[in-house]
This record gives structure tokens, C-alpha cells and sequence, in this order.
């Protein structure tokens, strides 16, 4: 059987880490006021590099740990909503700071639920025998994208990236095992960032304000969507591949705030521990959050053979989407 | 009946006292919790009538839940 294999994960992360209380300052809200809020205490921003510069050094850690040439990537996929340009996409860009000249590169927008998605592309690309191996990318600098004046919002994000390489495998263990993707078209307008109108030469729309590019959230109907899918799409995946909740390792939740993920555990009658959680480092990342999360899972030699693991990320679209994995 | 209920649901999770609470009380200006706070409001709501609220940022006062709950 054809199988899409994790082979090799990696990041890069800015090292300038900003704790809750250098903003205190800023917005005069302390570390509990924050903590208490979003289960944060600090997050990585980036101050010299934009987001391919992340995504370069994701998968410069990825392929070194990889043992492979950048001459053997048959395909770069990057999911990003915080890109360096509307074109060229941020694959191009990882293209050719590692000097991949033999990959296809595409880039894939779904905001935070952007790895998931990416990997179902991904796995694809390898079943139909079109690539041998993606080295995916997820890549974000939110920090760029967020009123740093607007306390209910800039104290949740940070910046990062990391990348995973998948490979094809014909076996019959480990890698994805199964997913299920969804999108909420209808409450598109509940989650938004970056708005371009239509502005030319040739109609009367004003100047956008910069205001009009931050991100801005609907709190209440953004948690509302959040724990219910991330709670249904969990069980119907496990349902899907015909195992229990139980039989799960972890769970790796998109990181976007402790609240919501506490509130899903007691939904699923899941202990928590079960949840691999670093939001308390790295705030919400967006569509890094997961994968840097695999990594650091990874490097700590948490991952064994056999493992099932439940990923599963949700956001702006809106939509959702999980995932199982079987580690090799 | 519904209006009493969620009453105390509002109360147990707000330092508001139940009887400052009316249907005209506006769940976003005059609770003073944040989104989440009023998320776990809402969701003891559909626990409590067995419902499922789709769209909560349509929800303006208390008299839209009860309106919910009585549906």
C-alpha cells in the first residue's frame, strides 16, 4: 500500500522572545491578566527576518536532518496567511534560498488549519504517483498582521515556522492514516486579515486605512466554531479509521488558546496531558503551530514507532480540518 | 422558565448579582466578562435546553437566548 510517511521534521523559530510583561507597558495588562486569558506567558518575534526567511531555515533543519540534497525535492508546499508577497508564493521563495531547482512549488492559504491542508495535498500528490516526496512549510509572522494597540488580539499570536518532509512509502504501516477537512464559507467574515478593495485608477473607493489589514476576530463565534469542530472532526476521524480515543498517543491541536483546548479535553473525556501544548512558548502561530509542535515533539524523542496522533487545526475561512497519523 | 434559568446561569458564571439581570441586559456591554467567559455562558445554555446556538455573535441581550431556549 502507498503510504505518506513523515521522514524528518524541523523549524525556525526568531530567537527574540517577548515575555507578557514587556508589553505591560504597551497595553498595561499583566502576565496573569494574559496567562489567565489565553494560557500564554511568552511568544517568538521576528525582528530582521520576513516569513521565507523562517521557512528557508525550516527546511535548512528539516532536510539536514533529512540526510537529503535539496536537488532531491520533487515538490515544496507552504501554507502561509502571512506571506512576504501576494506573488511569488513562499515556496518560490524557499526554492530558491535552498537551491531546490528540481521541485514544483505551490503555496496553500487556509489560515491556521494551513498544515492539515497542506498535507492532505500533499498526500495526494504522492498516492497518484505524481511526486516521490513534498518537503512541506507552514510559515507565519503574525506579528506583522496584528494591532499591537488592540490588547484582545496582538496578545495571542507570535511567529515561526517549521516543515515536515513527506515521503512515499509502499508499506503497510505508519503515515497518514486519515483525515477529515470541512469549511464554514458562511461565517467567512467572523475571522479576517489583510482586506485589499478593489482600487484603481478607474472608481471612487478610498484609500484603505492600515487598521483594515490587522487581524480581526469574532471572540465569541470564533470559540463557539472552534470547540465544536475541533471536538466533532476528533471523534469522526477516530470513528473513521475504526479506533478509539483511547488508542491515541496524542492529540496536537492547532495552539491557539489553553482555554479552548481544556475545553475540548473534558468534551472528549480525554485527559489533557494528552494534549501536546506549547502555546505557553510560542502563542498562537497560526498554520506553524502545529508542525512546530511535531518538531519539538520530535526532538524530544516523545515519538515512537507505532504512535497514533491526532492532529488537528482550525480557523479563519472558517474551517477545520484533522488528521491521523501513525509514526515511523 | 427559561428567562429564571438562565438567569442563574449568567449569575454562576458573572459576579453580577441574579436580580440585576433582565431580559434587556446586553450580554456584550453589561457582563463585563470577555468572549470566552460569555462562550462558556453560552454553552451551559445548550447544555441546559439541549440546543445549538450556530451563529452566537448574532446574540445582542438576554432575551435572544431565552428566545433560543424557548424555540
Amino acid at each position: 500500500m502507498i503510504r505518506s510517511v513523515i521522514t524528518a521534521t524541523g523549524a525556525g523559530l526568531p530567537e527574540r522572545i517577548v515575555k507578557n510583561e514587556e508589553l505591560f507597558a504597551m497595553l498595561g495588562v499583566d502576565d496573569a491578566w494574559i496567562y489567565k486569558r489565553s494560557g500564554i506567558h511568552e511568544r517568538r518575534i521576528a525582528v530582521d527576518e520576513n516569513t521565507s526567511g523562517l521557512a528557508i531555515r525550516a527546511a535548512e533543519d528539516t532536510l539536514k536532518k533529512a540526510g537529503k540534497t535539496a536537488e532531491e525535492i520533487d515538490m515544496i508546499l507552504t501554507s502561509t496567511c502571512t506571506p512576504d508577497y501576494q506573488t511569488p508564493n513562499l515556496a518560490n521563495q524557499v526554492q530558491k534560498g535552498i537551491g531546490a531547482k528540481n521541485a514544483v512549488c505551490l503555496s496553500i492559504s487556509a489560515a491556521c488549519s494551513g498544515f492539515i491542508f497542506a498535507m492532505s495535498v500533499a498526500d495526494k500528490y504522492i498516492k497518484t504517483g505524481t511526486v516521490k516526496n513534498v518537503l512541506l512549510v507552514s510559515a507565519e509572522i503574525l506579528s506583522k498582521a496584528t494591532d499591537w494597540s488592540d490588547k484582545g488580539t496582538c496578545i495571542l499570536f507570535g511567529d515561526g515556522a517549521a516543515a515536515v518532509l513527506l515521503e512515499r512509502r509502499d508499506t503497510d504501516k505508519g503515515g497518514i492514516l486519515s483525515e477529515e477537512l470541512g469549511s464554514r464559507g458562511d461565517k467567512a467574515e467572523v475571522l479576517t486579515h489583510g482586506y485589499f478593495p478593489a482600487a484603481s485608477a478607474f472608481n471612487d473607493t478610498p484609500p484603505m486605512e492600515a487598521k483594515d489589514n490587522y487581524i480581526f476576530m469574532d471572540g465569541l463565534e470564533v470559540f463557539s466554531f472552534a470547540t465544536k469542530r475541533l471536538t466533532a472532526s476528533i471523534k469522526a476521524v477516530a470513528e473513521k479509521e475504526g479506533i478509539a480515543l483511547d488508542d491515541i498517543k496524542y492529540i496536537v491541536p492547532h495552539q491557539a488558546n489553553s482555554r479552548i483546548i481544556d475545553f475540548v479535553a473534558k468534551k472528549l473525556e480525554q485527559p489533557i496531558e494528552k494534549f501536546y501544548l506549547n502555546l505557553e512558548r510560542f502563542g498562537n502561530t497560526s498554520s506553524a503551530s502545529i508542525p512546530i509542535a511535531l518538531n519539538e515533539m520530535n526532538e524530544k524523542g516523545l515519538l515512537s514507532a507505532g504512535d497514533r496522533i491526532m492532529l488537528s487545526g482550525f480557523g479563519g475561512g472558517l474551517a477545520w480540518g484533522t488528521m491521523l497519523i501513525e509514526w515511523v | 422558565m427559561a428567562f429564571e434559568t438562565i438567569q442563574d446561569i449568567i449569575a454562576n458564571r458573572t459576579d453580577i448579582d441574579r436580580d440585576d439581570i433582565t431580559s434587556d441586559t446586553d450580554l456584550r456591554k453589561d457582563l463585563g466578562v470577555d468572549s470566552l467567559d460569555l462562550f462558556q455562558i453560552m454553552t451551559d445554555v445548550e447544555d441546559e435546553f439541549g440546543i445549538d446556538i450556530d451563529s452566537p455573535g448574532d446574540l445582542r441581550t438576554v432575551q435572544d437566548l431565552v428566545d433560543l431556549a424557548e424555540a
